[in-house]
């Protein structure tokens, strides 16, 4: 960043030098418990005055090592373990353990299954971002936002606690399809819920958006440079942000969005606020999309190609990734098989890990600490993801 | 910065007199959606305890458990599943699975307790409020993590099939044999109903990995004659399958067959040699049928010299002589008594004990012997006009036609009789060109042949009448065989028993026929025994009585198969042959 850098320490050799007991520093943790930080992560804050003179992330506080976990579970029994890999937004771990399954397996999904997945990870970007915008809106004060948007959300998990049975952890994408058609009467009620979410996009932009307290505050806050887009593989939001038409959707369409209309959305100020906007737009987007989705979904009994017997399933050896746009941007999963009945490797990528951890150190630096917090929501990062 | 930026925010006081999203009380009841994963439900009577559950389970929250008051049988292990609510979560594979369809998922979510034992509970057992809640999660139509259809078994056409002896079915390939093997959900059910109690889930197991070598040791650690039961066996295996139960069983006996049929004599030396040590013990086996095969080949392998006699001119007993070559072909049965001679066993055959040799002599030659001489006397019909030439047993034409003696049956053949020996009479009668008619006293449900038996016989032209008591045999006009017979009705014996057919009198039929075939089962023939040592041996109800390891009340001698047991079957005599060989080896051994 450039700025003055008089009153902060003098650089050696490209580290901080920071002596603690000069009195001119002030070291504080913000996080593993606090309510500004995305999920279960902590910042190690060296402060001088109100600003932040270096960050260190750490993270590991909620390890669970599913990766290694699904080396000793069959195939089917992974199923129900990568939906935990990422919380508010578990269908695109679904989505695409599923669809390395299915790769290295060769196993062909219905038609109908492709459109429900769709389906469901439309929804789940929905559910997703307003989640993100209630942290956002209050990491900046502005609480009744967050209670809006979080109920808004919770009629969200009412719809897929229809689809699926579950509110959280759907565990509906299963490999060769989904497990089950939607249920009598569910696109009205979709439908409702969506008008519901349009009024309330809209109100968010009046009080959230045209709110100068948020302008003021998020304007050149966070800006992440052309430079920083490639070193530090920045995807989704973070980079649409900064002018960077970056979108799996577009670049390697999957399932059928080769078949929908959309246009990649970016800004170009690369700030908290061009992020914000970026994914408040991706909201009314997505709403479109399952307007889309719902007129083109096909109304069969075929939404589940039948597996071989899942207690004994073998899948011939081989490797594949493959990647889907998740609302952080690019997910992916790298899947090693070696023909025996468990996975020999599997590798998740997702895309927080180097937005909370690289790059948030970096764009932390000179910030007044009253903004850590948004900086740190308006990357949306969900820590399971940085600890497989 | 404009003034809508300062205005603009006062909108949020819009939303300020709406009804709260949040609820005022915690608790407050709202139900489930109907699709809602909450808590088990097992159905207890529907539940066959195969344990698919515990398997797929990826967070071992299932353990299968014993229950009070549930019994163990042959289609249910006794076991039900019990879900620790603190490993469990909540993804329903396990209702995905269940064979039974018994496991499902209430719609109801609250269950609140302060002590954390009752979080495991067994489903069904252990009474819940949910119970009997109607909506929850439950397995959709269209979607399922088992096969329910079995890998058809090619078989000759029945128009073509009727026409010869040659072998209807025809056997698996390799890939069929694989993908049927694949359904297996290994509970073992199997294994417990199995007379040999064969280790069918691994055997399967090994066909789906393709190690034949592996599968063939496995069938001959219970089994000497998998060549013969892949083909006739009864297969009660197959009516406990797990898979069974909503769907088509596992077919266990085409894939033990397959195993059998891939491996040529050569390798079946290399793989199942074993090397033993002579015991200098003499054992003598009186039968070559499947017991004394099963008994002669775990002796020979415990090191014993053992010498079969058999009065027949080939060994295999009722397996060669009662089963028609289309079902059980002469060259795999060779192969499997072949393994058998090759270990040293020396079966005499065309020996009748009491004409050829004494019994008494066999006895004091020998350490221990071994009875296992079948049931060779058909019953007869009991009814006036039987002593006829033309009327004959089924035995007798099965018999015939083995040893070459095709027999001239007529054109109109009728068999009278509902089990397999009666279906083979009726089937052979059918491919030397006759038309045939069954009569049979009970209903089709009754009838003790295997059903794939009944529904073969009637597709390839035999005619099946129920319900039919036959009454007299006298001859027409043209001096043809003419039998009488009288339509039952069945008369309820209250229950547990099944109802007895009386005949009606007033509703008589006749039918002319070439050739009468009687095949009601048949009797044992003793008179081989030496007066002393059959006066010493205990029999009830006509069978020998022995002791689990086989053996009777005179020390020295052992006994099995039809004679012995009530099945009657020849997996139930290879089972019997096998324990009487433990039960023989261990007699030697205190000697």
């Amino acid at each position: 960043m450039a700025s003055d850098r008089s009153k902060y320490p003098e650089i050696q050799n490209g580290k901080a030098v920071i002596d603690l007991d000069s009195q001119k520093y002030l070291k504080i943790w913000q996080g593993p418990q606090h309510p500004g930080v995305t999920g279960n992560m902590a910042l190690e804050l060296t402060l001088c005055g109100d600003e932040i003179a270096e960050c260190k992330t750490h993270v590991g506080y909620l390890h669970r090592g599913f990766e290694k976990l699904m080396e000793r579970r069959k195939f089917i029994q992974c199923f129900p373990i990568v939906c935990r890999i990422c919380v508010p937004e578990p269908d695109t771990n679904e989505y695409l353990y599923s669809a390395v399954v299915e790769e290295l397996a060769g196993i062909e999904i219905p038609e109908q299954a492709k459109w429900l997945r769709m389906l469901n990870l439309e929804m789940s970007r929905l559910a997703s971002f307003l989640m993100w915008i209630g942290g956002q809106a209050g990491a900046f004060g502005l609480g009744p936002i967050g209670q809006w948007a979080v109920t808004h959300r919770d009629y969200m998990l009412d719809l897929f606690e229809e689809i699926s049975g579950g509110r959280i952890y759907h565990m509906y994408m299963i490999p060769g399809g989904v497990r089950n058609k939607l249920p009598e009467g569910f696109a009205g009620r979709l439908e409702s819920t969506l008008q519901k979410i349009d009024k309330l996009l809209d109100e968010i932009e009046k009080v959230m958006f045209n709110n100068a307290v948020f302008k003021i505050r998020s304007r050149g806050l966070g800006k992440i440079t052309a430079d920083m887009i490639d070193r530090f593989g920045i995807v989704g939001p973070n980079a649409r942000a900064a002018g960077v038409a970056r979108d799996v959707r577009k670049d390697t369409p999957y399932l059928y969005y080769d078949q929908l209309d959309f246009e990649v959305i970016t800004e170009t100020d690369s700030d908290v606020y061009a992020r914000a906007r970026v994914r408040l737009r991706e909201m009314d987007q997505s709403i479109d999309l399952i307007r889309q989705i719902m007129q083109s979904l096909p109304d069969d009994d075929h939404y589940h190609t039948q597996l071989p017997n899942v207690l004994h399933w073998r899948i011939p050896a081989g490797e594949t990734y493959q990647r889907a746009e998740s609302t952080r941007g690019e997910y992916g999963y790298y899947l090693v098989t070696d023909g025996s009945r468990y996975p020999r490797r599997v590798y998740v990528r997702g895309p927080s890990y180097t937005h909370a951890v690289a790059l948030l150190e970096q764009l932390a630096v000179n910030v007044n600490i009253a903004d850590i917090a948004g900086l740190m929501v308006s990357l949306h990062t969900y820590p399971p993801e940085i600890e497989r | 910065m404009s003034l809508k930026d300062i205005l603009s925010p006062l909108y949020v006081w819009k939303r300020a007199l709406e009804k709260p999203y949040t609820d005022s009380h915690p608790l407050t009841d709202r139900p489930g959606a109907e699709r809602y994963r909450g808590f088990h439900q097992n159905d207890i009577e529907k539940c066959i305890g195969c344990g698919s559950c515990e398997a797929v389970c990826q967070n071992a929250a299932i353990d299968m458990v014993p229950i009070e008051g549930i019994e163990t049988t042959g289609s249910d292990s006794g076991l039900r599943p019990r879900i620790d609510y603190g490993r469990c979560c909540w993804c329903a594979l396990c209702v995905d699975i269940c064979p039974s369809h018994s496991l499902g998922m209430s719609n109801e979510y609250q269950w609140l307790d302060s002590d954390p034992e009752v979080f495991r509970f067994v489903p069904g057992i252990d009474a819940k409020t949910w119970d009997n809640v109607e909506k929850g999660y439950r397995r959709a139509e269209h979607y399922r993590l088992l096969e329910p259809t079995r890998e058809k078994i090619p078989m000759l056409p029945f128009a073509e099939s009727a026409k010869t002896f040659m072998e209807v079915v025809k056997g698996y390939s390799k890939e069929q044999a694989i993908k049927e093997a694949d359904r297996c959900v290994e509970c073992g059910l199997c294994v417990a109903t199995c007379p040999a109690h064969m280790d069918i889930p691994r055997y399967i197991k090994a066909i789906r990995e393709d190690d034949l070598e592996e599968a063939l040791r496995l069938l001959y650690k219970t089994n000497p004659l998998s060549g013969v039961c892949g083909r006739i066996c009864t297969h009660r295996c197959e009516e406990v399958c797990a898979l069974g139960v909503n769907g088509e069983p596992i077919a266990i006996r085409w894939l033990k067959r397959y195993i059998v049929d891939q491996v040529d004599e050569k390798d079946m030396q290399r793989i199942l040699r074993q090397e033993f040590q002579p015991s200098g013990k003499r054992v003598a086996i009186i039968g070559a049928g499947p017991g004394g095969l099963s008994a002669a080949y775990y002796l020979a392998t415990a090191g014993h010299k053992v010498t079969i006699f058999e009065s027949s001119p080939q060994p295999g007993g009722m397996v060669r002589y009662g089963i028609p070559e289309y079902r059980m072909p002469y060259d795999p049965l060779d192969k499997d008594i072949d393994y058998i001679r090759s270990l040293g066993v020396e079966i005499k055959t065309g020996v009748e004990i009491g004409k050829s040799i004494e019994f008494q002599k066999i006895y004091d030659q020998n350490d221990a012997i071994f009875l296992s001489v079948g049931l060779p006397r058909s019953y007869t019909l009991s009814i006036p006009g039987e002593e006829q030439p033309g009327v004959i047993s089924g035995l007798q034409l099965l018999g015939d036609i083995t040893r070459g003696e095709a027999p001239d049956v007529g054109r109109r053949v009728i068999v009278v009789g509902g089990g397999n020996t009666a279906m083979d009479a009726a089937r052979s009668a059918r491919r030397l060109g006759a038309e045939v008619k069954i009569l049979y006293r009970r209903r089709e449900v009754d009838m003790p042949a295997d059903v794939e038996e009944i529904e073969e016989a009637k597709e390839e032209g035999v005619e099946l009448v129920t319900q039919a008591i036959p009454i007299r045999i006298d001859r027409d006009e043209e001096g043809k065989l003419l039998i009488h017979w009288g339509k039952a009705k069945m008369v309820d014996q209250g229950p547990g028993k099944r109802p007895k057919p009386v005949l009606i009198e007033e509703e008589t039929y006749a039918q002319a026929a070439d050739t009468i075939i009687a095949a009601i089962g048949q009797s044992p023939e003793y008179g081989f025994l030496s007066e002393e040592i059959g006066n010493r041996i205990k029999f009830k109800r006509s069978k020998v009585v022995t002791d689990v390891s086989g053996q009777t009340s005179v020390a020295k001698i052992f006994a099995g198969g039809d004679i012995v047991n009530r099945t009657a079957d020849a997996i139930s005599a290879i089972a019997d042959g096998h324990q009487a060989a433990k039960g023989i080896a261990l007699f030697l051994a205190k000697q």
